[in-house]
């Protein structure tokens, strides 16, 4: 017999192993696939949640801090034989969730855990604990999750959830992974990348059956977690919770800024909301119904709404004029009631009677004074020259644009401008007696709560302010964002505004607010304004400052649908002044006025 | 010259050291799959299949001192009542048989438990040497042929009776024996386009294109047939109708006959990720460890996909896992190459042989090696199904060590003697 079969057999042999080793070869050498997989087969990652950043109140006192909370997590890979009747009867859910739930899971990733049922409260986690180990795969995770000391604040403070796809989306240093919690509104959402601190992360080795059989590769790879930075907020706890506790059941905002530094006191909105509603296992019910409220309690209304300054307007277009020499504090107005109608005060003013009494004509001529110069021949194109400069000068305080606060969502405002008429009036001409109106802070004048404090933290300052801000301190610093050390003056000369603040004296003193702002050890100055609001009442609004030499707090006060500022705002304003330099009221009555709330009648 | 001089001097030590460096690297690989880090066990712990495999070897070199001072004419000529003895030993175990892993194969005597199927191969490869060595044996009888496939049948019939179809398989190996010795090569071509089609079958949705595809081989054969006569047409056409059977027969082979857990292997070899934690977890994490080994592996006992327990039958079936990940492709090159070189030695032993005997034993020997090393091999990097058979002298396990120990050293006594036989 010849070899030719004993060849084929050897061949055959040969082809077989020769087959094997370009196989074995592709597997091992080429394809790195498999490599990988082996690596996630055995390197779990256990992941270690930060501490978010605590924040304290001026004080010291603790405002928000983290309470333990436990998920139970599920890795997909791991989970076997295990009794699902007896799972969803201890987690009481049903069948049809627990099979969803799975499925979710799996999508995310079969070998990395994720969360199955999120937030078990002390007492379930009790509960179930001795359970677990018969369920594989399922274990669980110690998270943290906001605390409120206090029931206020919450619109400055924001909240914190869960991250949502969206934000994942445009994350795109993929800081944060799904189930992670990011700042959605307030401070937890400006300060963020302060709060959140580092995540860490260690790789541990398991068994086909999970156990843990140490670590990987000597953690050479670990990372430890970094909590995040505490925050010292300039919020007065104590005058904030006052606050609230004034306008509660009311619609409108306090502002009390601490001129000398601006940082900001108290910020009440009102009507508002628990923080520890948004937080926790309820949150997302919570969170619809808070929503859903028509009375708008995340509506943050120190930043947000906007309003016609009113009377209070007439300060800045003295201190205007002032600057612009077209007044002095002697010049004499007669109140004529033409163009504007006036409430009844005499026949006339000088200067700071026509604040004091909020004479409308007085500052019709004023604003005609500081814009109708003479320089041009034509009325429009003098009233053009003449709000230019006029623009300028009212934008140095601060209004028109956002001041810059350390929150989200601050409004703007708006001072009109030249390029506003010619817009408003589609380009046709227009002159003073357009837009005479805005002389007295109606019209198309807008402001924002905060921004009027900031007006009052202005004068009280004599001429410069400090962007308003709540967080003085982050982390060990000490210091406050750099952007809110830095002074910004006003257009307008120092001396000028002596004359507002005797004016603002006298206005508490003898003038509108003498019934409900004057302290008998405290010199306040403020000026009340009433800002129409057809066809519902109008809003109360009152600003002030105290004591007059070196003041210490300046407050804005707007409550919505109320009258006069001279009632509910000058009544509040002047009880939040006395919280926070005497420690409370020496006037019950007026207390017991502003919590009953009938400003009307 | 006495006769133990006579087996030293004659004894082919070359299969001896590929022999024994096989077993050797099989048990330190055993030790690998089952080490436990924080256990600090040692090699010989007999509570580990590495101390117990160790007891094996050792008591193989008195079975194999056994086979070789017997005369080497008991082989043949107990042959067939070897033969029967086995046979009776597998129908016992059919009925009084311990249940290990899906498998009644077990049969307990006193502490020992043996395996008779391991013990059917030698004594099939006897009796089927014995019966071509006979006079008048005539390989292209039809009649001799249906006798050949008895001898092979009867056992592995039994064995799939034992519920080890595996093992069972291991007979169809014959067929190149037969093959080598004269058989037509036919039922080698059709039972391997068989098989190639059956695969294709699962792989390929139309079936329309593997009826063309075989009209077309079928008609090209016929064209290079250098002198077309009738008959060999009828052969190549018959040849053509029961592939094309075969296509027919898949679904009814795959749902009717394979038991469930055979046809998720075969679903595996397929597709082994359309699921991965279920039917395909076998291979996938067999890839995945021998994958993962790269080039030069993870080095001796830091392999962790075994260590952990992510590959099954770590130490029996999927041994070969433990050398990829560990030793990576070069430790597989010499694993392979070991046995490739251990293969062609036995082959060619067996061509010089001048006794019948000798040969066609020599071969079975080799063929069954052959068909252990490419299945457990194909089946752990995911080109056969998985078929519980073990990887000669390198998995666990006591009956599959003596077995191949008996079969092989069978052989070398023969060789030893090769001399001293008379040409019929």
């Amino acid at each position: 017999m010849d070899d030719t079969r004993k060849n084929i057999i050897q061949l055959i042999v040969i082809v077989v192993a020769a087959t094997f080793l370009i196989k074995l070869f592709s597997i091992q050498v080429l394809d790195s696939k498999y490599a990988q997989a082996a690596n996630s087969n055995i390197i779990h990652e256990v992941i270690e949640y930060p501490y978010r950043g605590l924040i304290y109140d001026r004080n010291g006192e603790l405002i928000v801090f983290n309470t333990p909370q436990y998920n139970l997590t599920v890795i997909p890979k791991d989970v076997k034989k295990i009794d699902t009747t007896k799972f969803c009867e201890l987690f009481q859910i049903t069948r049809q969730e627990f099979i969803d739930k799975l499925e979710t899971a799996k999508k995310f990733s079969y070998v990395q855990p994720s969360i199955f049922i999120k937030q078990l409260s002390n007492k379930d986690l009790a509960k179930v604990q001795d359970y677990l180990v018969d369920f594989q795969g399922f274990d669980i995770q110690a998270r943290t999750t906001r605390s409120y000391a206090s029931p206020v604040l919450a619109n400055a403070l924001g909240y914190v959830s869960e991250v949502s796809k969206r934000q994942l989306e445009r994350d795109t240093i993929d800081y944060y992974r799904q189930g992670d919690y990011i700042g959605q509104s307030g401070i937890e959402s400006f300060y963020e990348k302060q709060l959140r601190g580092k995540r860490g992360v260690h790789y541990v080795i398991k068994n086909v059956r999970g156990v843990e059989k140490g670590v990987f590769d000597g953690g050479k790879y670990d990372t430890l977690s970094v909590p995040g930075q505490n925050l010292v907020s300039t919020i007065d706890l104590t005058l904030q919770e006052y606050g609230e506790s004034l306008l509660a059941g009311k619609s409108g905002s306090i502002v009390a800024i601490e001129p000398s530094s601006g940082e900001i006191l108290s910020l009440v909105s009102g009507p508002s909301y628990d923080p520890n509603l948004l937080t926790g296992k309820d949150y997302s019910q919570n969170f619809s119904l808070i929503s859903a409220d028509t009375a708008k309690p995340l509506f943050n209304r120190p930043l947000m709404a906007q309003y016609r300054p009113g009377s209070i307007f007439k300060i800045i277009q003295a201190l205007v004029a002032l600057q612009e020499g077209v007044i002095n504090r002697q010049t004499y107005i007669p109140c004529i009631m033409v163009p504007m109608k006036c409430h009844y005060h005499g026949p006339g003013e000088t200067l700071i009677g026509a604040i004091t009494n909020s004479c409308n004509p007085y500052f019709y001529n004023v604003m005609k004074r500081v814009v109708n110069r003479g320089v041009s021949e034509s009325p429009f194109e003098d009233t053009r020259l003449g709000l230019e400069g006029w623009n300028q000068h009212v934008r140095s305080f601060g209004l028109g644009s956002p001041l810059g606060i350390d929150l989200p969502n601050e409004k703007t405002g708006l001072v009109p401008s030249v390029a506003y008429y010619d817009k408003a009036y589609d380009n046709r001409p227009w002159k003073y007696s357009n837009i005479y109106s805005i002389a007295i802070g109606e019209g198309e004048n807008l402001v924002v709560p905060i921004q009027m404090a900031n007006f009052a933290a202005i004068v009280a300052n004599r001429g410069y302010y400090y962007i308003p801000h709540l967080v003085k301190s982050i982390g060990d610093s000490g210091q406050p964002l750099p952007q809110y050390t830095e002074k910004h003056f006003t257009t307008v000369d120092s001396k000028y505004f002596d004359i507002a603040v005797e004016a603002m004296a006298n206005v508490v003193e003898s003038g509108t607010g003498q019934y409900r702002a004057k302290l008998k050890d405290i010199e306040v100055c403020g000026k009340t304004g009433t800002v129409q609001n057809d066809p519902m009442p109008d809003h109360s609004v009152f600003i002030a400052f105290a004591p007059k030499d070196n003041p210490k707090i300046a407050v804005s006060v707007y409550v919505e649908d109320a009258g006069q500022g001279a009632r509910a705002a000058a009544s509040i304003a002047s009880l939040m002044i006395e919280k926070y330099l005497l420690g409370g009221t020496e006037r019950p009555h007026i207390e017991e006025y502003v919590k009953k709330g009938e400003f009307l009648h | 010259m006495s006769g133990r001089d006579n087996i030293t001097n004659n004894i082919d030590w070359l299969t001896v050291i590929l022999f024994m460096s096989i077993a050797v690297l099989g048990w330190l690989n055993i030790f690998a799959a089952v080490y436990d880090e924080s256990a600090n066990q040692s090699i010989f712990d007999m509570t580990l299949n590495s101390g117990r495999q160790l007891f094996f070897m050792a008591s193989s070199i008195i079975l194999i001192i056994a086979i070789m001072v017997v005369d080497f004419k008991f082989y043949d000529t107990f042959a067939y009542i070897i033969y029967g003895v086995v046979v009776f030993l597998l129908i016992l175990v059919v009925f009084v048989a311990r249940e290990i892993s899906g498998a009644n194969s077990w049969l307990e005597i006193g502490p020992l438990r043996l395996q008779p199927s391991e013990f059917a191969k030698f004594a099939t490869a006897l009796a089927v040497a014995k019966y071509m060595d006979s006079a008048g044996f005539r390989m292209d009888r039809l009649g001799k042929q249906i006798v050949l496939f008895i001898i092979i049948g009867v056992p592995a019939i039994l064995i799939v009776a034992q519920g080890d179809t595996g093992t069972a398989l291991v007979y169809s190996v014959f067929v190149l024996v037969f093959f080598r010795e004269g058989m037509s090569p036919m039922l080698l071509i059709l039972g391997v386009a068989a098989a190639i089609i059956f695969v294709l079958t699962l792989l390929v949705p139309n079936h329309l294109y593997l009826y063309i595809g075989i009209a077309a081989t079928a008609a090209i054969i016929i064209l290079f047939i250098k002198k077309r006569t009738i008959k060999k047409i009828a052969v190549v056409l018959a040849g053509a109708l029961i592939i094309a059977g075969v296509i027919r027969s898949v679904d009814y082979v795959i749902s009717d006959v394979l038991k469930p857990h055979q046809q998720n292997r075969i679903k595996a070899l397929i597709n082994p990720d359309a699921d991965p934690l279920g039917y395909g977890w076998n291979v996938t994490q067999s890839k995945i460890a021998i994958g993962s080994g790269g080039f030069a592996g993870k080095g001796f006992l830091r392999g962790t996909q075994t260590k952990f327990d992510f590959v099954p039958e770590q130490s029996t079936d999927f041994i070969f896992c433990t050398i990829g990940e560990e030793h990576g492709w070069f430790g597989s090159l010499l694993t392979i190459s070991l046995f490739v070189t251990l293969i062609l030695r036995i082959i060619y032993i067996s061509e010089r042989q001048k006794w019948r005997f000798a040969r066609v034993y020599g071969y079975s020997v080799a063929c069954i090696l052959f068909f252990h090393f490419a299945v457990n091999i194909g089946m752990t990097i995911g080109l056969f199904p998985v078929i519980g058979i073990p990887l000669p002298l390198f998995s666990y396990g006591g009956s599959s060590l003596w077995g191949f120990a008996i079969l092989v050293f069978i052989l070398l006594k023969l060789d030893s003697h090769r001399m001293q036989v008379l040409v019929r």
